[in-house]
């Protein structure tokens, strides 16, 4: 019947019923929560951990912290001037609300003041941040030199001349053309240190599909052992090579001052 | 499933209609329906129009940037996921915590939530078709999504339930963009009807159970205050989402119970003000000496 039609009832009564009621009401309760729990959690899981080509804004914190500090609000979206950024829609590979761009559409300007930084009211896009240049939203690769104009020894390298960090984050190689024999390549070559991620070259790139492409950081970027070392490195920070020099001490008489 | 003679549910509030007339006996249900739509229309100002009154979206804005405003049920969470939030959304969540505690939790669902319109209107093609309860799904279940919603953060470290919460989902989607947001409308509408009677807002939706916990100390309430005059219509049971709520208000006086709706699933929508012919309730902000103040 209706819960609507019920009249009131001395509670006294009524104590054996509901208890019962209370008991199998709790236990449906929680069953379907640890459904809906166990649902959500495992499509969190199988969802795609970084979404390949959407390009978190400056800022952002590590995806995994990003995830747990944005707020879905979409306020950085609405302080970009160049409507870079947007939210992921449900249909869409990213994690739904989210704020992305998509360099070859909409490249990030890098604006000097960061507004889009500024208005992020939980720190997700970390106000540490207040040197543009020191951003890294992901990290431009050449990914196919088969097609690359300059890379067939053409002199195109738009993506060279559009990139805001010009000459440090990304530089043009001179190499020889072994195909005529006699001519230089000049081949775009990107320096992580100081790429952005911003896609101003992959947006600008020339060819139907782009042969230079932003990608996730943690998707390209090498690392190396913590305990290596870069001899030339280590000798210009100390001044002199790291070992006296072993050369010109007569043979068999290693360790010992003749 | 058993259906019922078609005009069962079409009856609802006629009594009502015939003495105060369509305007007193729709006039809650116009005021809340205005205040959800200029909910979405005052974030849409900015980008149809380009007037910024605010900017953002119902999990968090930014008032002529200036005042912020947080939603409690997403800054719980990204405490929960032991992240720490900024003092922008902090404050924010000072002034909503602050405005809720005033005016009742669930006002959130009734007056600003855009799926209760969705869900109204479930409940009003459930009444007309005369369709059976469904699924007795309890009300109680929300209360333990809402630990699961709660939980899940701390052990993940993300915000899981807003990969499908249809609340930020669907305004969100009205005004950065749509997408498929529309098939979370369909389905809600969908569970409502068929599955379950006030299934997702009074069983399912954890952002209400969320809500409803910030209602107690609410002065505002609606009152049955001539309860000596309920002819035993029935329509506001008909009409309310949650009504089991009225029950203690509107017949606890031999129990020795006051005229208050106290309990905090109602949701202040002050439907049944509109049903009731013979005018027994009213909102009021009611005082501790039991003097209370008509709306
Ligand atoms: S730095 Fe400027 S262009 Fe780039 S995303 Fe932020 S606001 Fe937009
Ligand atoms: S402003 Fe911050 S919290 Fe809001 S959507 Fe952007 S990154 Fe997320
Ligand atoms: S219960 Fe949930 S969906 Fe329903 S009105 Fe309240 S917040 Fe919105
Ligand atoms: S008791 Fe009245 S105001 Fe409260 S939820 Fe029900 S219909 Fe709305």
């Amino acid at each position: 019947m209706d819960e609507a039609k019920r009249k009131p009832v001395n509670p006294e009564e009524q104590k054996g019923v509901s208890r019962r009621v209370f008991i199998t009401d709790s236990a449906r309760g929680a069953g379907v929560a640890l459904l809906v729990g166990t649902g959500l959690w495992s499509k969190a899981e199988t969802a795609h951990p970084i979404p390949l080509r959407e390009i978190r804004p400056p800022g952002a914190l590590p995806e995994d912290d990003f995830l747990g500090r944005c707020i879905r609000c979409g306020l950085c979206v609405r302080s970009c001037p160049y409507d870079t950024l947007r939210l992921s829609r449900v249909e869409e590979p990213g994690v739904v609300g989210t704020p992305f761009f998509k360099a070859r559409e909409i490249p990030c300007e890098m604006c000097e003041d960061i507004p889009c930084v500024k208005a992020c009211p939980t720190g997700a896009l970390d106000k540490e941040l207040t040197d543009i240049e020191k951003a890294k939203m992901g990290l431009a690769v050449l990914s196919d030199h088969e097609t690359c104009l300059n890379y067939l020894g053409l002199r195109c390298e738009v993506c060279y001349r559009v990139c805001p960090v010009i000459d440090k984050a990304i530089t043009l190689e001179r190499s020889q053309n072994r195909r005529t024999g006699s001519h230089a390549m000049f081949i775009p070559t990107v320096h992580s240190e100081h790429c952005t991620g911003c896609g101003k070259c992959e947006q600008s790139c020339v060819l139907t599909e782009a042969a230079i492409n932003i990608l996730p950081i943690s998707l390209v970027k090498g690392e190396m052992g913590k305990h290596y070392k870069l001899g030339w490195v280590e000798k210009e920070k100390k001044g002199a090579p790291l070992v006296p020099s072993i050369l010109n001490k007569p043979l068999g008489q290693w360790g010992k001052d003749p | 499933m058993k259906m019922g003679t078609l005009a069962k549910g079409s009856g609802v509030g006629k009594a009502a209609r015939e003495t105060k007339g369509w305007y007193l006996a729709h006039k809650w249900l116009l005021l809340r329906r205005f205040s959800q739509v200029l909910t979405i229309g005052l974030f849409l100002l900015g980008p149809l129009a380009g007037v910024w009154f605010i900017e953002g979206n119902l999990n968090a804005s930014l008032i002529l940037d200036k005042v912020p405003l947080t939603d409690p049920f997403l800054a719980l969470q990204v405490w929960m996921s032991g992240r720490e939030m900024e003092s922008q959304a902090v404050i924010g969540l000072g002034i909503v915590l602050g405005f809720y505690l005033l005016v009742g939790g669930r006002v959130f669902c009734s007056w600003v939530c855009p799926i209760n319109i969705v869900t109204d209107g479930a409940a009003w093609l459930r009444r007309f078709l005369g369709l059976p309860k469904g699924v007795g799904l309890s009300r109680n279940t929300r209360y333990w999504i809402l630990a699961a919603v709660f939980v899940l953060p701390a052990i993940g470290g993300q915000l899981y339930w807003e990969l499908i919460n249809p609340v930020s989902i669907v305004h969100r989607g009205l005004i950065f963009g749509f997408g498929l947001s529309w098939v979370v409308v369909v389905m809600v509408f969908l569970f409502d009807l068929l599955v379950s009677s006030d299934g997702w807002c009074g069983r399912i939706c954890p952002m209400g159970a969320m809500y409803s916990l910030l209602t107690p100390a609410s002065r505002l309430r609606v009152s049955a205050v001539k309860r000596q005059q309920c002819n035993d219509c029935l329509d506001c049971f008909k009409v309310c989402p949650e009504p089991h709520v009225i029950n203690p208000a509107l017949k606890g006086e031999e129990l020795g119970l006051g005229p208050n709706i106290l309990n905090i699933n109602c949701t202040n929508c002050g439907r049944c003000i509109d049903v009731c012919a013979p005018n027994v309730f009213e909102f009021a902000i009611n005082f501790s000496d039991n003097s209370r103040i008509k709306l």
